[in-house]
């Protein structure tokens, strides 16, 4: 694929993200605080995100296969799962947390459940969508390529 | 005040438990040119605090975190170490933030939080500065009748208070201005008032006879302490005469409009208060409460009763319209004596924020708390997570009649604030309860009255009229879209041209 293509998919493929929700201004940020002490910041943030959300939803998911559920311990892992996806802009997980949690307070284990299924499905789509971005860019920058204001056009 | 004080290089210690908003928050702070420390755990900032005892100037932690919760944190710091401390959650439920102000936030941000909000921080740290100075100055005092004569109003509306502290504050300024090389910026040893001084004090009072008349240089005569100042009795008078106009004003108001509902987990972490114990002994900060019964029968029960080393803050029980409150004598064991701290630091009541609070015009941050939205979902949570919660004597009963949403996805504290002081006049009550009757204290309320704090602050903000409050429920409906946070919007061109110019995610 030469490089123009390369840059448009780009652009059309960051611009979906907004477009359908996956991710808020809250992502714009980051790039702002990128700089040349740490030009990697943004890669460096959002693994953090990955590797923070991993455990806690490991946590989470144990403690809701508990016989007896322990909403004293669900919550807070929803709760920090809610904090955590609000730092790089995952929207829609953020929102999902925001349900799960109102059935966490009706202590509704069977809601519970789907809510978590539904945290996971958001998390792991704001994974793979960001995973594929990042790619991307590796794509154009190994070509040769620079991502431009112009590239991303919105 | 701090002549040359600059937000550059102010030394921040910044606590939260989430490492990837700990990364981003640092490198915003970094931004700001301020020095920053970052910690991961309560404990460990604690620890950090406790050793570089004058190394930070502000610290900023979230509220929820593993070890300790984040208020408990913010207690300990304002207890010992009397710095501002801003607190941060992505829950901005409304009684969350009061939660925070009750136990001394000098503000409270929702995550996301973005760089404007941080640069702006660095107010806290001057606003302290400027309030210790003019406290231990006393100079407020010098304003004399008049001063006393607005005090009396303090009840009835922030608008007052708001104009005595900027009179005070004008005032203030003069003072500096004329200053020269004055110990004024230096900072001066605290008085620490504990309960025998403070007694000491009130008999000299008493002794005056109508306290109008008493003035700073009688009672320190009276009071017959060596090192003791006319400014420091000065200072300590002015607050003496707060409480007693508050408690006037607190006679009015008679009943509660609503039960409260208790959603605050109790604490996990107890151990943090054995840190604290005096040898043998409890320390502990002392109750002023509000009760239809006669406070003396308290009295008893209080004395007798010490608790193991626990730190509180003064807090009055409020009585408000149109409740009854479900106050039997048990509630009220947690008058706690106060006794002698050896460690004056430790004896630090929190930082109480009440007064200092009136004088802030609400933060133009997105997430700054403002004590008028407070009343709508205050109910909700009226227990402080205090470790010996059953000491605690904020009403315990399960009835709320205001009908809580969760406010999280909203944030009704910033530009809406102003409109809801507006829908709800007169909500804030700033008076004690009627605690007390006379003029002069007796033994049965025990006070810690420490030089250069605010006595009141934890106890201002429980007084809300919730009858108003709960008919306008319109405020509770529908919180303006655009306080969201997750906009669901795209981002603006410049937004984005802004991101793009910075190398997207390019390493």
């Amino acid at each position: 694929m030469e490089l123009g293509q390369m840059q448009k998919s780009l652009q059309d493929y960051t611009k979906s993200l907004f477009v359908e929700g996956i991710l808020d201004s809250q992502f714009l940020q980051l790039p702002q605080l990128q700089d040349e002490s740490n030009s990697d910041f943004v890669s460096q943030v959002v693994s953090l995100f990955f590797q923070d959300s991993d455990r806690i939803l490991n946590d989470l998911s144990l403690s809701l296969d508990q016989k007896v559920v322990d909403f004293e311990k669900v919550d807070p892992y929803v709760h920090q799962l809610k904090g955590s996806s609000s730092s790089i802009g995952a929207q829609r997980v953020k929102n999902a947390c925001v349900v799960f949690r109102s059935f966490c307070e009706q202590k509704n284990v069977e809601a519970c459940h789907r809510c978590l299924q539904q945290v996971k499905q958001e998390y792991y789509l704001v994974k793979n969508r960001l995973e594929t971005l990042f790619k991307l860019e590796q794509q154009i920058v190994a070509s040769g390529g620079m991502i431009s204001a112009m590239d991303l056009g919105f | 005040m701090e002549k040359g004080f600059s937000p550059v290089g102010l030394r921040v210690l910044v606590v939260d438990d989430d490492p990837t908003w700990l990364k981003i928050l640092e490198k915003m702070l970094k931004k700001c040119s301020y020095e920053v420390t970052t910690c991961g755990l309560a404990r460990e900032a604690l620890r950090l605090l406790r050793e570089r005892k004058d190394g930070f100037d502000i610290v900023i932690s979230d509220v929820n975190m593993p070890d300790m919760d984040g208020f408990k944190l913010l207690e300990h710091v304002g207890l010992e170490l009397d710095l501002p401390v801003i607190m941060m959650s992505v829950d901005g439920e409304t009684s969350r933030v009061m939660k925070g102000v009750q136990h001394g936030a000098c503000d409270y941000l929702l995550k996301p939080i973005r760089m404007k909000e941080l640069k702006i921080i660095w107010q806290h740290v001057l606003r302290k500065k400027l309030q210790e100075v003019r406290d231990i100055e006393g100079c407020c005092y010098d304003v004399g009748a008049d001063w006393f004569t607005q005090a009396q109003f303090l009840g009835g509306g922030e608008d007052v208070s708001f104009g005595k502290k900027r009179k005070d504050f004008d005032f203030e300024k003069k003072l500096f201005q004329d200053e020269s090389d004055q110990s004024s910026s230096s900072k001066k040893a605290r008085v620490v008032w504990s309960y025998e001084l403070h007694q000491k004090f009130v008999n000299a009072v008493n002794q005056i006879g109508c306290d109008h008349k008493a003035g700073p240089k009688k009672i320190l005569d009276l009071m017959n302490i060596p090192w003791l100042t006319r400014e420091n009795v000065a200072s300590h008078l002015q607050k003496y005469r707060l409480y007693l106009s508050r408690l006037e004003k607190g006679k009015e108001i008679k009943c509660y409009s609503g039960g409260v509902k208790n959603m605050d987990s109790p604490p996990k972490d107890a151990e943090i208060n054995s840190g604290h114990q005096s040898p043998g002994k409890s320390s502990s900060y002392a109750f002023l409460k509000a009760t239809e019964t006669d406070p003396k029968q308290l009295a008893p029960a209080s004395v007798s009763d010490p608790t193991s080393g626990v730190h509180m803050p003064p807090k009055a029980k409020k009585t408000r319209i149109g409740y009854d409150p479900p106050i039997s004598s048990g509630v009220f064991d947690s008058l706690l004596p106060w006794n002698d701290v050896p460690d004056p630091l430790e004896s630090k009541p929190p930082i109480l924020y009440e007064n200092s609070f009136l004088q802030q015009q609400p933060l133009p941050s997105q997430s700054s708390y403002v004590a008028n939205s407070a009343p709508s979902l205050m109910q909700e949570e009226m227990k402080p997570s205090y470790v010996n919660e059953d000491e605690f004597l904020m009403p315990q009963d399960k009835n709320s009649t205001v009908i809580l949403q969760d406010m999280d996805l909203s944030a009704p504290f910033s530009s809406n604030a102003t409109s809801n002081t507006d829908s709800i006049p007169g909500s804030l009550n700033w008076e004690l309860p009627e605690a007390h009757h006379s003029g002069s204290l007796d033994t049965d309320l025990d006070f810690t009255w420490l030089h250069g704090e605010h006595f009141f602050a934890n106890s201002g903000l429980q007084n809300f009229q919730f009858q108003d409050y709960t008919s306008s429920t319109s405020l509770l409906s529908e919180p303006p879209p655009h306080l969201w946070y997750g906009n669901d919007r795209l981002p603006d061109p410049d937004e984005y041209t802004l991101m793009v110019d910075q190398g997207l995610f390019i390493s």
